[in-house]
């Protein structure tokens, strides 16, 4: 074939793509829209989101959820297949590199995905309500969701500069959260509340701060505020999406102190998603590896940094630094996570793994249980193959 | 903020003293004797007036000791005298601008109830139907010539169904009082101010639309949502509250405007307003008058950049002048 | 809602999976095609590419087709339809102007009161305010891009010099000083055609504020951005800063200024025209035309005179709005749909 023939080839090929994928989405819009016309329903029935723990221990069940971005340039999965469970009082790591899908998975968890761009495509998210009921984050109606957002699940968001509104008082913006779910509270109680809630944060002036807009704050503060925010309606999960990220390291160790102290003082979970293995390591009781939208590994903390199983895992935590070890070079990873749209239906890291076997070739590994609290989804470990990579 | 204004203050001084020399270098710099060509028209100037207007304004002198004579009058408030009404030029503006600001002033409300509402409206269902309604009738109102929309409801809705007066103030030969004579004015108004509005809404609308959609992408309306508020108290408390400061920022500046009329639709419908007057005197070479209606118009511009950036300090908590 | 029961889900489990489990369901978008995906989209734009699209061969095209010229006067003799180019004699007896002449097959929407034909003066009205946005907008752009750049590249106090003239140069106000220069115009005896080039000027050098302000601006905040420290680094000359790095990035924001501008400056000639002191006699301007409504009859009796120019007017400004809006979607990655 000449060039000329393979580039024409090519435009075609390109064009129909272009053209599947505008039917794709436009599928996808009106599916979006009559999700929303259920969402918005007045009267649906308690059946169609009333469900059942698959672990009666378990808070939050994540199954097999798959979050897709329906962009232009064809279908991202962000989130593709995961499952994660969250026992009841304990923290869960999500690690990963940037876009592996983490933040995805609890915004698709608060139900804050942007449609009809980004939209839950399959899967169930379980939830156990302080009420005893288990329902379904999926099917939640909104009026409903609003009832658990801030409540029973609060998120602490990555952006303390951005994610506070600046047009409002402090103590507005946690009043407000405090007097929406307690709404038998009186005026001067909320304010007392909030108050209290801003000492609990280890913020000094609390009065003080109470009347200031978030400008007049350092990006620690606002962070602080922001974790007020999240914990004054004492939820039972609390998703922190990087928390520590924008912060200097020295505010970093106070923030998940003060994170720690909360959640044991009001017995909560915590879905813990980072990119920073230590963060994790200091914070997490389970962690979660994630890679391009998948889960690829998942155990107790000290399963993963004891006995590393996946490759990815392996690489990942080799490139930590470690203090008192010398090293010539930091290790890094080879080459780049893989583009999102179009995923081969292989083991997504295999271009990037020193290790493949002709397996690697076939289908998607599926999760092999390694221990009874450690799963690994790799070739390697197939039939009870219970080689440790470690060196 | 004091220090702000008095700075902001000696600008637009600054930039005043600009203006005037670009108005005042216009009219030496014509080719030919400009006052004879812009009086050439009217029969009513005579000779003798001219020469006084040519004193006025300093023609029979050098272009710089000619300006420095009419500024130093100018700064006193003295244009000098206005042909056609045979008037101090600022007791003419004094007099007009109030009937060009009633007619605008309504005008105005009747943009900002609908403008502001309709574009939070549209923003909150971007690309619906009634969005994409909503988005042609505000463009048809931005890309409307005022004379042709006055034109129109002149024909259909003066002459071919006579609901409202062709063009006037007052009914003649009605010399009606007190509240007649208000009702009688505001039936008068009623197609200007359509005029007015309709022209004036959409851009207005549109404004709010953009700055209503950037402030629901903000992070900060993440977290109103993760809150647990409804939809509905996320859109009309937090994203509204940002939304107003760019949008009155605009609205304020638009103030000083009410005060400088609209020449064409006063024209039009024979409003006795600014605009109108001024239209007149230019036609007819009263270069006193439209002298100093250019100076009052730019004196307005000034204004309203000025009311707009204090606004702004005043509504948005992060911005401090110092 | 009735089907309450129904699994919400279960709309996706069947055709959404089906529908990309496709795998190839990816493609590759350069840059400026993606723009052009979304603003092709826009289907107000499109509507608004139309519209430009037939107003374009109606003024371009439209007077090679008909078949009476822009000053073609109508007259009557016996009956017997005669124009001022024929080479009839007029001067002689019983030949009468015909004027507001009713629409007919051979003048579609009449004549006007001077006798011309109203559609063929419309096309060229619509040359003439095609040519005028055009012109007008690119020397605000000329201007503007040139002291915008200086303005913000150079800072300091050439910044501060060229954005007090623009201040000054914003307060003049547009209107009032146009009729000024047109009245002069009016009574000046020069070629008509010079008087349009005069005008296009006045109007351009009145009107390039606002793009110098957009300009500097945007370089301003692109200067403080990391690849211009990175053009710095790598010792870039400065005429390659500004043409290859800086002005490309300004590009989307002229290109719908341009757009918007255009339909913007038909509005102002028009209004111009409007009152007399725009587009100079003979040539024809759809403001002139609707002007005609000044006479109380026609306003009331002769809807085909006026109607018909107001309307290109408001169509064709109307369409360049559209365009201009839905560039200026396309162009913002953050108006994602």
């Amino acid at each position: 074939m000449s060039r000329n023939e393979e580039k024409r080839m090519e435009a075609k090929e390109n064009k129909a793509r272009l053209k599947e994928i505008k039917r794709v989405n436009k599928v996808a819009n009106k599916a979006y829209r009559d999700q929303k016309k259920i969402y918005n329903s007045k009267s649906t029935d308690p059946s169609v989101y009333k469900t059942e723990m698959k672990n009666k221990d378990n808070l939050l069940e994540i199954d097999g959820l798959k979050t897709w971005f329906y962009t232009d340039t064809g279908v991202v999965k962000a989130v593709d297949g995961v499952t994660i469970n969250i026992p009841a009082g304990k923290t869960v790591g999500i690690v990963g590199e940037s876009g592996c899908g983490k933040s995805v998975t609890s915004m698709s968890t608060m139900r804050l995905v942007q449609g009809p761009a980004g939209q839950i495509v399959d899967g169930a998210i379980r939830f156990h309500k302080v009420n005893g009921d288990v329902v379904d984050l999926t099917k939640l109606p909104t009026s409903e969701m609003c009832k658990v957002r801030g409540k029973e699940i609060a998120m602490i968001f990555q952006e303390p500069m951005t994610s506070l509104n600046p047009v409002f008082t402090i103590g507005y913006q946690l009043d407000e959260a405090i007097s929406l779910h307690k709404p038998e509270l009186e005026k001067k109680d909320v304010r007392i509340q909030s108050i209290k809630m801003l000492e609990t944060v280890g913020i000094a002036r609390a009065e003080g701060v109470y009347d200031s807009y978030p400008h007049e704050l350092s990006g620690g503060m606002r962070q602080r505020v922001m974790i007020a925010m999240a914990l004054c309606c004492e939820p039972k999960l609390i998703i922190a999406d990087e928390p520590t990220t924008a912060l200097d390291v020295t505010i970093q160790a106070q923030i998940l102190d003060l994170m720690r102290s909360i959640k044991d003082k009001i017995n909560a979970s915590i879905m813990l998603i980072t990119h920073d293995l230590g963060v994790v390591a200091e914070m997490a009781d389970y962690v979660v590896v994630m890679y391009a939208g998948r889960v690829i590994e998942e155990g107790t903390a000290s399963d993963i940094y004891k006995d590393p199983r996946h490759p990815y895992t392996i690489g990942l935590l080799n490139s930590k630094p470690v203090i008192g070890k010398k090293v010539d070079k930091l290790y890094s990873i080879p080459g780049q996570v893989p583009n999102p749209v179009n995923m081969p239906d292989y083991c997504y890291f295999k271009s990037r793994c020193d290790r493949c076997t002709e397996k690697c070739d076939g289908k998607y590994p599926e999760m092999i249980q390694v221990s009874p609290t450690h799963r690994v989804s790799c070739w390697l470990y197939e039939g009870g193959n219970e080689t440790s990579c470690q060196k | 903020m004091k220090q702000y204004v008095i700075r902001r203050l000696l600008i637009g001084i600054f930039v005043l003293f600009g203006v005037s020399v670009i108005l005042y270098s216009l009219v030496r710099l014509m080719p030919g004797d400009y006052v004879q060509n812009a009086t050439a028209g009217n029969p009513k100037i005579t000779e003798e007036m001219r020469e006084n207007m040519r004193r006025v304004y300093g023609l029979d002198t050098g272009i710089v000791e000619g300006y420095v004579k009419w500024m130093g009058k100018a700064v006193t408030g003295d244009f000098g005298n206005s042909f056609v009404y045979d008037k101090p030029v600022v007791d003419v503006i004094r007099s007009k601008m109030w009937n060009s600001f009633a007619l605008s002033a309504m005008a105005f409300v009747i943009q900002i109830l609908l403008a502001i509402p309709l574009g939070i409206i549209s923003a909150t269902k971007q690309y619906s139907k009634l969005d994409y309604t909503l988005t042609t009738f505000a463009m048809l109102g931005i890309s409307m010539p005022s004379f042709f929309l006055a034109a129109i409801l002149q024909r259909f809705f003066a002459i071919g169904l006579k609901w409202f007066p062709l063009s006037g103030m007052v009914t003649a030969r009605e010399d009606f009082e007190g509240f007649r004579h208000i009702l009688d004015v505001s039936w008068h108004y009623v197609l200007p101010v359509i005029v007015l509005a309709v022209i004036s809404t959409g851009a207005l609308m549109r404004y709010t639309r953009t700055n209503m959609l950037e402030v629901l992408n903000a992070d900060y309306i993440r977290t109103a949502r993760a809150k647990g508020l409804s939809e509905h108290k996320v859109i009309y408390t937090h994203a509204f509250r940002n939304t107003l400061i760019p949008v009155v920022t605009l609205v304020g500046g638009m103030l000083p405007s009410l005060f400088s009329g609209s020449m064409i639709t006063e024209t039009i419908f024979a409003i006795d307003g600014i605009g109108n007057t001024a239209y007149n005197c230019l036609k007819q070479g009263d270069i006193p008058l439209v002298m100093g209606f250019n100076m009052f118009l730019a004196i307005l511009t000034l204004l309203g950049t000025l009311i707009s950036d204090i606004l702004y300090a005043v509504v948005d908590p992060r911005v401090r002048y110092n | 809602m009735k089907n309450v029961k129904a699994d919400p889900l279960k709309f996706k489990e069947s055709e959404l999976r089906e529908d990309t489990s496709f795998e190839g369901n990816a493609a590759i978008l350069s840059p400026t095609r993606l723009i052009l995906k979304r603003f092709f989209r826009n289907k107000l734009a499109i509507v608004g590419l139309v519209i430009l699209g037939t107003i374009l061969l109606f003024s371009i095209f439209g007077p090679m087709i008909s078949p009476y010229g822009e000053y073609e006067m109508f007259y009557t003799h016996n009956g017997k339809e005669v124009s001022n180019t024929s080479g009839y004699d007029l001067t002689q007896a019983g030949v009468s102007l015909m004027n507001k002449a009713p629409m007919s097959k051979a003048h579609w929407l009449g004549t006007d009161k001077d006798g011309f034909d109203i559609m063929t003066r419309l096309m060229y009205g619509g040359r003439i305010s095609l040519m005028i946005g055009i012109v007008v907008v690119g020397i605000e752009l000329l201007i503007g891009v040139v002291l915008g750049g200086i303005s913000g590249y150079f800072g300091k106090k050439i910044d501060m010099v060229i954005m007090r003239v623009v201040d000054v140069v914003f307060c003049i106000p547009t209107m009032p000083i146009l009729m000024i220069l047109g009245s002069i115009l009016v009574t000046i005896k020069a070629p008509q055609q010079l008087k349009i080039i005069f005008l296009m000027l006045s109007v351009g050098l009145l009107g390039w504020a606002g793009v110098t302000r957009l300009v500097r601006g945007q370089i301003l905040t692109l200067r403080e951005q990391e690849f211009m420290t990175a053009t710095e680094a790598i010792g870039l000359s400065t005429s390659r800063k500004i043409f290859k790095h800086l002005i490309p990035n300004v590009m989307p924001q002229l290109i719908v200024f341009t757009t918007l501008g255009v339909g913007d400056v038909i509005l102002l000639e028009s209004s111009l025209s409007f009152l007399g002191m725009g587009v100079p006699y003979p040539y024809a301007s759809w403001g002139k035309i609707v002007n005609l409504v000044n006479d109380p009859i026609i306003m009331t009796d002769y809807l085909n005179m006026w109607v018909p120019a107001g309307l290109l007017i408001l169509i064709t400004v109307l369409a360049f709005n559209f365009v201009g809006d839905g560039l200026r979607d396309a162009f913002d990655p953050k108006m994602k749909r």
